[in-house]
């Protein structure tokens, strides 16, 4: 590779533009020379024989002259055993190692390798010698935490190679040979624990794409039950400031039933990436015992970071994503928020003085989010195991308006839209999902006719509520009246949940079956009552003994007690008729 | 070294234009016109194009004008002399002090490390009821005030200043009346703060492009104060002003713009400012609390918009009164729980009792009789708003919570309030009349200055 060197001819905020001589690609890693730093950046545009890069870091001093290193490489991120449990920036830099280097702040132009270089690794080798294989095909495995982390052909390898030589199975870094594959022309590759993918392109190693079918179950009831999401499927939560985005997140990612889950903060608070950093490592998964941390990784660019590596920051998160489902497991991507990524495509169309869309934002929006949900997806490996990457992205409209452009273009593209609602957060309705705004395409865990009787529950008591504004209560119907009733013990008693509640917090798939055939044999029992205020009084209480029913364990004799007393409760009522 | 260009090839707005080499991105330079020396900065470079952003504005220069690169980029003295004194938005004496140049540091820095920050755990006493008790500020919060124009946020924030436990408070003022700047200097002299106070001040007369470099110059030097293990307040007011400053230099410059004439990254703007509120951890902390004023008294006005995704909580100002509905502090709950027992209690049954009278007077207003449980409702409300919620009550967290226990025993009977029954044995005190409190005389004491309060 020879050695291609451009100069610096103009610089507009993260902006640079560089004349070259020798050929320069599209989406290109240039390296900016500054005094004694460099600073990376991305070809984006090129026109005639100046190239226009985004650079990933404050651009203040950068002279008019300076040297620029074209590197040959897109954009990438390294994938090997080690990611789990890490912590990295936008450009996969680790940063608990940066911050060992750099102290308290983040110095430009320090980029750190992304996984350990001194780590041994314990290496099985499984392809034989002599073995055809193609790309993403397991040369052996290295267990990570409670994975077997599968060592593959590196997915950028076209066409079909021989197993020349296999190492012995023993302990190895990740920059130790591992196998060597000849080619059809005879041409031997050396491949090591590590390989690298540009995060812009997915990773399409697979047999083939098939429909998400399986629930994915988050233990939230008004999720798993009315919207749910399947396991490689793609969701949205928009919502304005203050209606909880960002917590339905973090109790998503402590519950979801997924193997690993990857967060990507993508332009927030640092403040709540903290908190995750230093809850997680303390709390239990629940289904292997294990810390939290071990099954999570942590992509974090917050909003004071800088804005072009905000960009890359979700492709860095998917690209990752994408490598552990090659290895048949079952990933969720959680990206807060998607509004932040596309100010920063904002930023940059700007700079680049591109013709505006809606909103100043550009003309491609649209298909460059629908190509980013597109990422995600079950599949079937090519050894006949399946793998799915689940994508699930808070949207941050403003003024809490869906109808603007980020909103739009992702609804397009989603199979779930979990709408969150100021009126419903303000009256401590949580978690504040709009039970007649949102919907799922994707099949749920509990029977769909109850489902839709439920639903219709809730939509006739809004439309007697309604009504009632109007009327007053006077003016109702008892019969009506009770409809209204019914509708607010569903929401109260089931919608809403106890996120911080041991037991509340966290529903299952049997428990949730059970809970909601009970809830839905009391909205369809017919219940008569002498007036307005017993009819309240009455359903107040079941409320609240349904609510208490939801904080007990399910194998305890309390929850039988407490269901028998529903029944009594219900058996009252009822015999009037 | 310092090279002296003498033709200014263009100039619009506050940017001017020449041709020069060796140039850096950010760089400083000295502008001299008819009407004085300038400073300016390099905000984009083109070849041999350079254009600068002039900070007193680009009025009274000339085409043969001269500009002097400095070499660096825009950066303020920091030292211990910094404190009890008042400069401009670029960093020059605003009193009759003599300017500092000593230990230069340069302003804008890098964002902290994520990894390197701590929970939140540490409460700011205020001595205001309305944030103590009922949204705690929490060291390292950022923090906005929503208001109206007209709301008194300004006093409020001079009286959070004075009354809050920091080592050192930093005012930025953005866009400020000339006299809301000498009433905030004159509060502070008066009750002897001046002398850990650094005021940053720009108003309303002053060259835009000085209001945008506000935040910067202050949390520049705040930080560094926090780096010397030093609890600092940083008061922002107003960023409305700020974002107008961004917005009037982007449209300058032709940029074309997102919502409502703001430039696209008005969000990272603002982000990369509030960001700032840090703890060190085994260091200091940075405090933010800024003024949002919200044109129109419009949530939804890109500004507050913008501020509500990055803050943590926002406290609304209305008739001049914290207003418990909407405001909110997202950190309190990694305090409050560590003050006293009963502080949870009394912060959710006063708030609750509060909306049950909110509710009462919209029953009264549209004629409904009063029931017996509506008069007590109408005693109580009267009294929190008169003793809790007037911005002019400076009282301890603890004698607040006391005197919540006081209004609640004064109106209601304890299970009327719904608080748990082991706290009202401990806290609930006897009837009013017979002595009972723990501390009569500090009762006593509070209760002549609630009545003064009350005139």
């Amino acid at each position: 590779m020879s050695e291609n060197v451009g100069t610096i001819v103009g610089v507009s905020g993260n902006l640079v533009t560089v004349h070259f001589d020798k050929p320069v690609t599209q989406g290109e890693v240039g390296f900016v020379r500054t005094g004694e730093i460099a600073l990376k950046a991305e070809v984006i545009r090129i026109r005639s024989d100046n190239a226009e890069l985004q650079v990933f870091e404050d651009t203040t001093g950068v002279k008019v002259g300076d040297p620029v290193d074209f590197t040959d490489n897109l954009l990438t991120v390294e994938l090997g055993p080690g990611l789990l449990a890490q912590v990295y920036d936008g450009l996969q830099n680790p940063l608990p190692e940066l911050a060992e280097k750099t102290g308290f702040f983040l110095q430009r132009g320090m980029y750190l390798k992304a996984l350990d270089r001194e780590k041994q690794w314990d290496y099985t080798p499984v392809a034989r010698q002599g073995d055809e294989v193609t790309a993403g095909d397991t040369l052996g495995t290295v267990p990570e935490g409670i994975f077997a982390h599968r060592i593959m052909v590196p997915f950028g390898l076209t066409g079909s190679y021989t197993v020349a030589e296999t190492t012995e199975a023993g302990s190895y870094t990740v920059d130790q040979m591992v196998a060597k594959l000849r080619d059809e022309q005879g041409t031997i590759t050396e491949v090591t624990m590590v390989q690298t993918w540009p995060v812009k392109v997915p990773i399409k190693a697979y047999a083939e794409r098939l429909r998400p079918t399986e629930p994915l179950v988050t233990k939230v009831r008004i999720i798993d039950t009315f919207f749910p999401v399947a396991r490689g499927g793609v969701y949205c939560i928009p919502g304005p400031f203050g209606a909880g985005k960002t917590v339905l997140q973090q109790i998503t990612s402590k519950h979801a039933d997924v193997d690993i889950v990857v967060l990507t903060a993508c332009g927030e608070r640092a403040g709540e990436v903290v908190e995750t950093l230093r809850e997680f490592p303390e709390l239990t998964d629940p289904r292997t015992g294990k810390s939290l941390m071990e099954r999570t990784l942590i992509i974090c660019n917050t909003s004071s970071m800088p804005v072009a590596a905000r960009e890359a920051s979700v492709y860095t998160g998917v690209t990752i994503c994408e490598y552990y489902r090659q290895m048949g497991l079952n990933v969720l991507l959680l990206a807060d928020s998607t509004s932040r990524w596309a100010q920063a495509l904002r930023e940059m169309s700007g700079r680049l003085e591109e013709i505006p869309g809606e909103e100043a934002f550009p003309a491609y929006l649209e298909s460059v989010i629908a190509a980013f949900y597109e990422r995600g997806g079950v599949v079937k490996l090519r050894d006949g195991g399946l793998g799915s990457v689940t994508i699930g992205g808070t949207v941050s409209p403003a003024g809490g308006n869906f109808d603007e452009p980020v909103t739009q273009a992702t609804l397009k593209v989603v199979g779930a839209f979990h709408g969150l609602n100021r009126e419903r957060s303000d009256a401590r309705r949580y978690p504040a999902l709009h039970p007649l705004d949102s919907w799922s395409k994707y099949p749920g865990v509990v029977d769909t006719t109850q489902v839709a009787e439920a639903r219709s529950v809730l939509h006739r008591g809004n439309e007697v509520d309604q009504m009632m504004k109007v009327v007053g209560e006077e003016g109702t119907s008892i019969e009506d009246f009770v409809l209204y009733l019914k509708s607010e013990y569903l929401d109260a008693s089931y919608l809403q949940q106890d996120s911080f509640h041991d037991i509340d917090g966290a529903t299952h798939a049997e428990r949730q079956q059970y809970v909601f055939a009970k809830v839905n044999d009391i909205l369809a029992a017919k219940v008569f009552f002498p007036d307005k205020d017993s009819a309240r009084k009455w359903f107040l209480q079941l409320t609240s003994v349904t609510k208490d029913w939801n904080r007990v364990a399910m194998d305890t004799e309390e929850f039988k007690q407490l269901e028998q007393r529903l029944d009594s409760m219900l058996a009252e009522v009822s015999e009037h008729a | 070294m310092h090279k002296v260009y003498h033709r200014i090839e263009q100039i619009a707005g506050n940017v001017i234009m020449v041709r020069a080499e060796g140039v850096a991105s950010g760089e400083l330079a000295q502008v001299v016109g008819t009407l004085g020396v300038s400073l300016a900065q390099v905000i984009r470079l083109e070849r041999d194009k350079v254009s600068l952003q002039v900070f007193a504005g680009s009025r009274g220069i000339s085409t043969d004008g001269q500009v002097r690169f400095l070499g660096h980029k825009m950066d303020v003295s920091f030292t211990e002399a910094l404190l009890g004194r008042v400069f401009d938005g670029s960093g020059q004496p605003r009193d009759n002090g003599p300017a500092l140049d000593e230990n230069r540091i340069a302003i804008g820095g890098p964002s902290v490390n994520p990894a390197k920050r701590i929970i939140p755990r540490k409460m700011v006493r205020t001595g205001i009821p309305m944030i103590d008790i009922f949204n705690s500020l929490v060291e390292s919060q950022k923090l906005p005030i929503f208001a109206a124009a007209g709301e008194p946020y300004n006093e409020l924030l001079a009286r959070i200043a004075l009354q809050a436990e920091v080592d050192i408070i930093i005012l930025g003022g953005m866009g400020l009346k000339h006299d809301d700047y000498l009433q905030f200097r004159d509060t502070l002299e008066e009750n002897g703060a001046l002398s850990r106070s650094i005021l940053f001040v720009h108003t309303a007369a002053d060259p835009t492009v000085e209001c945008q470099m506000v935040p910067d110059i202050s949390l520049a030097v705040a930080e560094q104060f926090a780096l010397q293990n030093k609890r600092v307040l940083v008061l922002l007011t107003d960023m409305t002003s700020f974002a107008d400053a961004l917005k009037e230099i982007a449209i300058t410059m032709e940029q074309i713009p997102s919502n409502r004439g703001y430039p696209g990254d008005l969000y990272s703007q603002l982000a990369s400012r509030y960001e700032k509120a840090v703890d060190f951890e085994g260091a200091g902390s940075i405090t933010i609390l800024a003024v949002t004023t919200m044109p129109g008294d419009d949530v939804t006005h890109p500004v507050p918009d913008n501020t509500g995704y990055i803050t943590e909580g926002q406290f609304y100002l209305r008739n001049g009164r914290i207003e418990p509905f909407g405001s909110l502090s997202r950190l309190k709950q990694q305090v409050n729980g560590k003050t006293r027992d009963d502080h949870r209690a009394v912060m959710t049954t006063m708030i609750q009792l509060y909306a049950s009278y909110k509710e009462t007077l919209e029953k009264q207003s549209m004629g409904f009789r009063m029931s017996a449980w509506d008069n007590k409702l109408l005693i109580y409300g009267e009294r929190f708003e008169k003793e809790m919620m007037d911005l002019t009550v400076n009282i301890s967290l603890e004698s607040a919570l006391d005197l919540g226990w006081r209004i609640m025993a004064d109106c209601f009977e304890p299970e009327e309030t719904g608080v748990s029954s082991k706290l009202i044995e401990q806290f609930w005190p006897a009837k009013a009349g017979t002595a009972g409190k723990e501390t009569p005389d500090e009762a006593a004491a509070d209760e002549t200055q609630a009545a003064e309060k009350a005139e």
